[in-house]
């Protein structure tokens, strides 16, 4: 596929890494299309970290190859690295220089001139970053120096960007701004693939999510088909008494039972509300309140990793 | 080389970062050189004339300018390189569509330009003191680029090989540091009882130091013609072994 420009943004095939002894890697396959919006995820110790410094040309892979726009990543590195933005997940910052002088040399070294100057006062008014251009990068706080190294990542205006756990230590607040600027790049047509470990940020963001578990592809799937192939709803009651023992037919429900709550676990398809309710009637059990709320993306995702009871 | 211009900035961050701190990377070795000169020119002032008319102040002056120079070119390629790993920024170059080839070029030519500064520095500072007159501008020239480049990609080699400081301070203090004392900055190889006038003749410094003195002097211990045969050769080994170890990820793409 090398050589030609594919249609699809990243293309992993066959993708293995060893760290020594260690199966960091086991043959990972999936694309990404163009514009997508795909999550990443796994526990630590997964392999994205190790995948999406595969992609960056950052490690090499011991076996398997990933295209990014029908590129090679090692064979044709100077076309998918201009292809390719990536936002590493450490606070990594060169202290001798100032927030301009870090975008200016970041835009040289992909072969950008002083024309990138209007692109780079764009980033530096959109990541609220113009007021700091000329301070050195060690006087930032740590949400400015995670929105400078986004910035650093988009300069030379790649089409693919790759952030890889962007929110990790961020504030609820600067976490939202971030939300909307992955956003608003999504809506503009970049290709973004995310790893975080915040299952909420990939409910909210994602259209496509892959997990990774032990180095091998559990799932990979949109994000509704992810959730409906769980058809769990988790009921949930407020008990008057805290010492009354439930039904026998409920106890395989039961998920989680502290003081007067009790978390039933049921399936959608088969086990009804009202058989429950009736059930507690029949043993003179007397509920306060209830509710039921959905499975979310932390329960597939337990489910699939094996941290889940399932 | 694909990038000229990824090369060119990648050269002038690092021409930019000593730059910033040229109190610490050109002035202080400077200083330090007037110093060595200072306590040497008074302890050995009765010293004989290592070569006819040549007093040892004027032989002695040549062989710090090359050492000075060859140890900051040393230091600039390998402290920039090990400052980079362990505070991760080194990402920022991986991740650009620059060669090895490039990057190995913008390291070397900063490392050869620190070198230079502090070679001139010492020069106009210690002329005031010792009448050192240039011979042959273009052997000094050829000399002191062959010098700040070969050390240079040493220091890249350290650099690349070193996981921490600690591992790059014993390549400087075991390595650099010993070659360039035993070079013969401080004496003629043929004041020395055999076999260390024989063994000095496998230290490639001393060619560096011995054909930079013979722009200076218009004499030398050695051919000045052997001499840059053999820091050619010292060069491009080193050259070859340190792009081939950029174009492998050694210690830098796990």
């Amino acid at each position: 596929m090398t050589g030609h420009t594919s249609s699809i943004a990243v293309s992993i095939c066959g993708l293995h890494k060893h760290y020594g002894t260690v199966h960091a890697l086991r043959g990972i396959d999936f694309e990404i299309m163009p514009g997508e919006l795909f999550g990443l995820l796994g526990p630590n110790g997964a392999g994205k970290s190790t995948l999406i410094n595969i992609l960056a040309g950052l490690v090499r892979a011991t076996r398997g190859d990933i295209l990014i726009h029908g590129h090679h990543v090692v064979q044709d590195y100077r076309r998918t690295r201009r292809d390719v933005g990536i936002v590493p997940q450490e606070l990594v910052y060169d202290p001798f220089f100032t927030v301009r002088e870090v975008l200016d040399y970041q835009a040289g070294y992909f072969g950008c001139g002083p024309e990138q100057g209007p692109w780079i006062d764009e980033l530096l008014d959109t990541l609220n970053l113009a007021a700091k251009a000329n301070d050195n990068v060690m006087s930032l706080s740590g949400g400015m120096k995670r929105r400078l190294l986004i910035a650093q990542a988009l300069v030379h205006r790649p089409q693919v960007l790759v952030l890889d756990e962007p929110t990790a230590g961020v504030d609820v607040e600067m976490r939202r701004v971030l939300w909307r600027f992955i956003k608003q790049l999504h809506e503009a047509g970049h290709t973004i693939v995310l790893t975080t470990h915040y299952l909420e940020e990939a409910e909210t963001l994602c259209d496509r999510i892959a997990i990774l578990n032990h180095g091998s592809l559990v799932a990979l799937d949109s994000k509704q088909c992810l959730l409906d192939r769980h058809p769990w709803r988790l009921l949930c009651l407020v008990l008057e008494d805290s010492k009354t023992p439930l039904p026998d037919q409920l106890m395989p429900l039961v998920r989680e039972r502290n003081d007067r709550r009790v978390v039933l676990r049921m399936n959608k398809h088969e086990d009804g509300i009202a058989g429950v309710l009736d059930a507690l009637h029949q043993s003179h059990i007397k509920v306060q309140d209830f509710y039921t709320r959905d499975v979310g993306l932390e329960e597939v995702f337990l489910a699939l990793t094996g941290s889940g009871d399932e | 080389m694909n990038n000229p211009r990824g090369m060119w900035t990648l050269f002038r961050k690092e021409m930019s970062r000593f730059m910033k701190v040229s109190v610490q990377t050109v002035l202080t070795p400077v200083v330090t050189s007037l110093l060595y000169l200072m306590v040497f020119l008074q302890v050995l002032k009765e010293h004989v004339e290592v070569y006819p008319g040549v007093v040892y102040s004027v032989f002695l002056l040549p062989g710090l300018i090359m050492m000075s120079m060859i140890q900051n070119a040393f230091a600039n390629s390998s402290s920039s390189l090990i400052q980079s790993k362990m505070m991760g920024n080194l990402v920022f170059v991986l991740l650009a569509p620059l060669s090895s080839l490039e990057i190995y070029f913008a390291f070397v030519a900063a490392a050869i330009l620190r070198g230079l500064l502090v070679g001139i520095g010492v020069y106009i500072a210690a002329i005031w003191f010792v009448p050192l007159h240039i011979t042959n501008i273009g052997v000094v020239l050829v000399f002191a680029l062959l010098g700040t480049a070969s050390l240079g990609a040493l220091g890249l080699l350290a650099g690349i090989w070193s996981r921490q400081f600690e591992q790059l301070a014993a390549f400087q203090n075991f390595v650099v540091l010993p070659l360039s004392f035993l070079s013969g900055v401080f004496y003629s190889i043929h004041s020395l009882p055999d076999p260390w006038a024989a063994v000095s003749r496998f230290n490639p410094f001393f060619y560096m130091i011995d054909g930079f003195r013979y722009g200076f002097l218009g004499a030398s211990d050695v051919s000045p013609t052997l001499s840059i045969g053999v820091m050619s050769a010292f060069f491009v080994l080193l050259s070859v072994f340190c792009i081939w170890l950029l174009h492998t990820g050694y210690k830098l793409r796990d």
